[in-house]
């Protein structure tokens, strides 16, 4: 093990219900606070109590928040799964738990050290309450982790002082349990320990939130009114984010009622249908949900992208097929939202890879789905929506309007000079206006249907009507290019090699980037933000030999997507991926690439033989 | 069926309070087949909106697939209609009305759609008393894939083929009774004099108001044997009574005997009045309902009038305690918090 300051993975084995998840914030946050970069991840069973439940968090110096996973320490709180955690410390990385019951000694190894707390025994001796000796465990150890590990007890404090701030009176008791684990720690063995963490100064301002929070705000910030939805992890946190900030900001003052509708509606099928219906109407509605939702939406998916009705929808996605590891992370909805539905259908996507993309595109999402007239589908993940981020603050410009697209008013309907025509592409970019219902008397109305229809909207079952409607379609298609986001860049220096990535497979992969470049394989790098895909994006794989696709999946279906929209021969793009629901590392994928280019080397001069003759 | 319609109206038609005339509630023709049912419940929803003074283009018409489904292209052209998807109509209506709760909404769906496909949503609009009218246009048939037995249709009904239907029936009415609709109704398409006055009431009522119009398919399930037929419906129809809709504006002039009629007024200030032919009947007491319904079907009888309605129904809207208004008629002042909240917010996350 690395025995760095500011440079290691720590990582908390509890029991699912008995409380750790607030002392292993806190812990997480007063790094945080302390200027250091971590990435906490919770890896949770699909269980309200009792199974065991592990948080994880790398802490880095340089910045990097993509997930790495040697662990060097290991809080073992959980007699169920001590075996397995012990296994996975590194050797000379440390093993910190509860010895008021002896160790079993074949779980004993010699090259790491055992840090035994009687944290049991503090808790019968301080506290009489039953469920008060199981919480103030949790906060005991964070204090002893504070004189092991050189935290500032001051910004521990202030943490609960800030977290408490309402219910004074359990600031004293949070505190003493913390002063409690600092003492013994410091009374009993050599702290702080070599592996320790050090403030860093800096100028730049960051937020801590996970990804489904900063969808929410979004949904606030762009005046989503209705939001109709289902539970299902691991979405659900964006609409009850939604619900919280909407009880705080969009209560009427005068008359104490909402400015917004949560209907929880009896599947997806129906909380499709119901952000389809209030669009349809006039009002910003959208849902939250992950894979399995998104199978059954895709009927309704089809009417809104043929009908033209703006949706937007937010994909939390996680382990699939089916219902998958529900609590684990993936990126495996790509295909299944691009294309989802029967018939021709192609919907917008977009790629969030941190808490403040998740806001702005979210904001975004409503504005893109009322120019084009088309569902937007937010794809981020588990890890993104449930996971705390270190992130930018969110932004806002108060001189910002909604775009409401192209909505005809009353008066706008009694200036027009020809017959309105709901699906007449006026303008040529293949987006035709719209009414609301309730416009006006006898001007605008028209019937919304999933069957074809001419240009006025009235049924038919000419072939040639049809031809041209669905021309029309993909020729607002190539104008969403124009209004979707660009791809970034993390580096573009001519290499010959590139490698492509998007939502959270962004931070390890940069990581990664940066590693092979010290190791003198330097690739250019590029982060999709959204498809249909830009010009830009082409042009990155057009000016590359060879180009890595990362993603977390099986299938490599952003690769996929790639060879078919970008007309890439599907030799050029080599797929890196990794699919056990945890995030990938940079070390996967630097590993993967490694091992990858000798292969690559062969192949080359058989191809530059081709292209040269 | 295909005809042209005359454009020539009599100097002498009627014009209703807001000076539109019969035509102004119509819709495109019918291409539903000749004497079907619901074309004669499409002249009903009509008239009903001509006499109510209602502003067309105030009016969301809603519907799922099949031949039920078309119909709201037959009735009020100068409103929005939406024919969504196989049985997901309610989920459509739900949304719609959410973003506005000042229009009139209007849900069309059929035996297949609602009872079968779409029973789910069905139940969950039920239950969210989602203020609006759901019609169920019932031939116990599915139409437009030729004939097949719908889940309404009666246990031992003879289809046109010939063979028995060997499943219980659904009663719609009795589900929407036990899901706690505030307004049940069932009508015959061809009894126009009580089917107006109930889709009257229907619109008038704050809640869902769910009327079951039995409307025979000329096509597939107008043959001996189906409990569906014209004949049959003719024959069994028991009736609790005529139902008058009374505006508020207007008058109750006419008196009957003590006992015999009952009225419920409504938020509006419409008043619904049932002229009893079963004195001990009480439209407001949903267990009655129920039990009146179970034993018209024992006697092998097609009950038809105003059966439940509850005058004190709190819509979804009131449920939820959404602002009084439209929700889509919100602007950036009322729905952005702007950016020094967003810099709270930042704070709270450092």
């Amino acid at each position: 093990m690395s025995h760095a300051v500011n440079d290691f993975v720590i990582k908390f084995a509890n029991v699912n219900g008995t409380g750790s998840a607030s002392a292993n914030t806190l812990f997480a946050k007063s790094l945080f606070r302390m200027g250091l970069a971590i990435s906490p991840k919770n890896i949770f069973p699909s269980n309200i109590q009792g199974l065991p439940t592990w948080y994880e968090v790398r802490v880095n110096g340089d910045g990097y928040t993509g997930r790495r996973d040697d662990i060097d320490i290991m809080v073992g709180m959980n007699p169920q799964s001590m075996a397995k955690d012990i296994k996975e410390v590194v050797s000379g990385g440390y093993f910190v738990y509860d010895n008021s019951k002896p160790l079993d000694l074949r779980l004993m190894r010699d090259d790491i050290n055992f840090i035994g707390l009687p944290l049991t025994d503090i808790c019968l001796r301080e506290y009489d309450d039953a469920r008060q000796r199981q919480l103030f465990k949790n906060v005991i150890y964070v204090g002893a982790l504070a004189a092991f590990l050189n935290i500032e007890f001051d910004v521990l404090t202030k943490l609960i002082h800030d977290q408490f701030k309402a219910k004074e009176k359990l600031i004293g008791p949070n505190v003493h349990a913390l002063e409690l684990g600092f003492q013994y720690a410091s009374d009993n063995f050599q702290a702080p320990w070599p592996v320790r963490v050090e403030r860093i100064e800096s100028s730049k301002s960051r937020i801590l939130i996970d990804g489904n929070t900063a969808c929410a705000l979004g949904a606030i910030y762009a005046g989503a009114t209705v939001a109709a939805w289902y539970p299902i992890t691991p979405s659900t946190s964006v609409v009850d984010a939604y619900e919280t900030y909407a009880k705080r900001l969009r209560i009427d003052p005068g008359s104490g009622e909402k400015n917004f509708a949560i209907v929880q509606a009896e599947d997806e099928l129906s909380a499709m249908g119901m952000v389809i219906g209030a669009n349809w109407n006039g009002a910003r509605a959208f849902t939250a949900t992950s894979g399995p939702g998104v199978s059954l939406m895709s009927e309704f998916l089809g009417l809104a992208y043929f009908a033209e009705i703006p949706v937007v929808l937010i994909n939390i996605q996680r382990a699939g097929p089916s219902t998958g590891m529900p609590t684990r992370s993936q990126q495996s909805d790509i295909l299944a939202c691009a294309y989802a539905s029967h018939g021709d259908t192609k919907h917008v996507l977009l790629f969030p890879s941190s808490p403040r993309e998740c806001f702005d595109m979210t904001v975004a999402s409503f504005d893109l789905a009322e120019r084009l007239q088309t569902p937007v589908i937010l794809l981020s993940d588990l890890d993104l929506g449930m996971n705390d981020w270190i992130s930018e603050p969110f932004a806002w410009d108060d001189s910002r309007r909604y775009d409401r697209g192209k909505v005809l008013s009353a008066e706008q309907l009694e200036s027009l000079e020809q017959p309105f025509g709901r699906y007449l592409d006026v303008e040529g970019d293949g987006i035709c206006y719209r009414t609301y219902p309730c416009t006006h008397p006898t001007k605008g109305a028209f019937f919304t249907r999933g069957t074809s229809r001419d240009p006025y909207a009235i049924y038919t079952e000419d072939g040639s009507l049809y031809v041209e409607n669905m021309e029309r379609l993909n020729k607002k298609w190539e104008t969403t290019k124009s209004y979707v986001p660009a791809p970034s860049f993390y580096a573009d220096n001519g290499a010959r090699y590139g490698m492509i990535y998007y939502g959270t497979t962004a931070a390890p992969a940069e990581e990664a980037l940066d590693k092979l470049a010290n190791t003198g394989i330097a690739l250019d790098g590029m982060r999709i933000h959204a498809f249909p895909f830009n010009k830009e994006v082409e042009n990155f794989i057009k000016n590359h030999e060879m180009l890595f696709v990362v993603e977390q999946n099986r299938d490599g279906q952003m690769q996929t997507l790639l060879v078919t929209e970008c007309g890439v021969a599907p030799s050029k793009l080599k797929s890196i991926l990794n699919y056990d629901g945890m995030p990938v590392t940079a070390h996967v994928i630097q590993e993967k690439i490694r091992n990858a280019l000798p292969e690559i080397d062969n192949v080359l001069p058989l191809k530059s033989k081709t292209i040269k003759n | 069926m295909s005809y042209i319609r005359p454009k020539i109206r009599h100097p002498e038609t009627p014009i209703n309070d807001i000076g539109y005339t019969r035509k102004n509630y119509e819709g495109s023709l019918s291409t539903l087949c000749a004497g079907c049912g619901h074309d004669s419940i499409s002249a009903a929803i009509v008239q009903a909106c001509f006499e109510l003074n209602i502003e067309p283009h105030k009016v969301a018409k809603l519907s799922g697939i099949g031949c039920s489904s078309k119909t709201p292209t037959y009735f009020l052209g100068n409103s929005h209609g939406f024919n969504s998807v196989h049985g997901r109509m309610p989920s459509v209506a739900t949304g719609a009305n959410m973003a506005n709760r000042d229009m009139i909404y209007i849900g069309v769906s059929g035996d297949g759609d609602t009872a079968s496909i779409g029973m789910g949503q069905f139940a969950h609009v039920v239950r969210r008393n989602l203020n609006m009218l759901y019609l169920v246009e019932n031939n116990g048939c599915y139409g437009l894939t030729k004939g097949q037995d719908s889940a309404t249709s009666d246990f031992e009904s003879i289809s046109k083929k010939g063979v028995p239907n060997p499943f219980e029936a659904i009663d719609l009415c009795g589900i929407a009774l036990q899901l706690g609709a505030t307004m049940v109704a069932r009508s015959f398409s061809g009894d126009k004099e009580q089917l107006v006055p109930l889709i009257k009431a229907a619109l008038c009522h704050e809640g869902f108001a769910f009327i079951d119009v039995m409307s025979p398919c000329v096509t597939f399930n107008n043959n001996k044997g189906s409990t569906k037929s014209y004949e049959y419906v003719r024959d069994h129809i028991e009736t609790l009574g005529v139902v008058d809709f009374v505006p508020m504006k207007d008058e109750i002039t006419t008196h009957y005997k003590p006992g015999s009629s009952q009225e419920v007024t409504l938020h509006d200030g419409s008043v619904v009045r049932l002229q009893k032919l079963d004195e001990d009947y009480d439209p407001h007491d949903r267990r009655a309902a129920l039990d009146k319904l179970k034993e018209s079907q024992e006697q092998g009888k097609e009950l038809t009038g105003l059966l439940y309605l509850d005058p004190d129904s709190k819509e979804l809207h009131e449920l939820l305690g959404t602002t009084q208004r439209p929700l889509r008629s919100l602007t950036e002042e009322d729905l952005c918090p702007g950016v020094n909240v967003l810099e709270k917010i930042n704070l709270s996350f450092q």
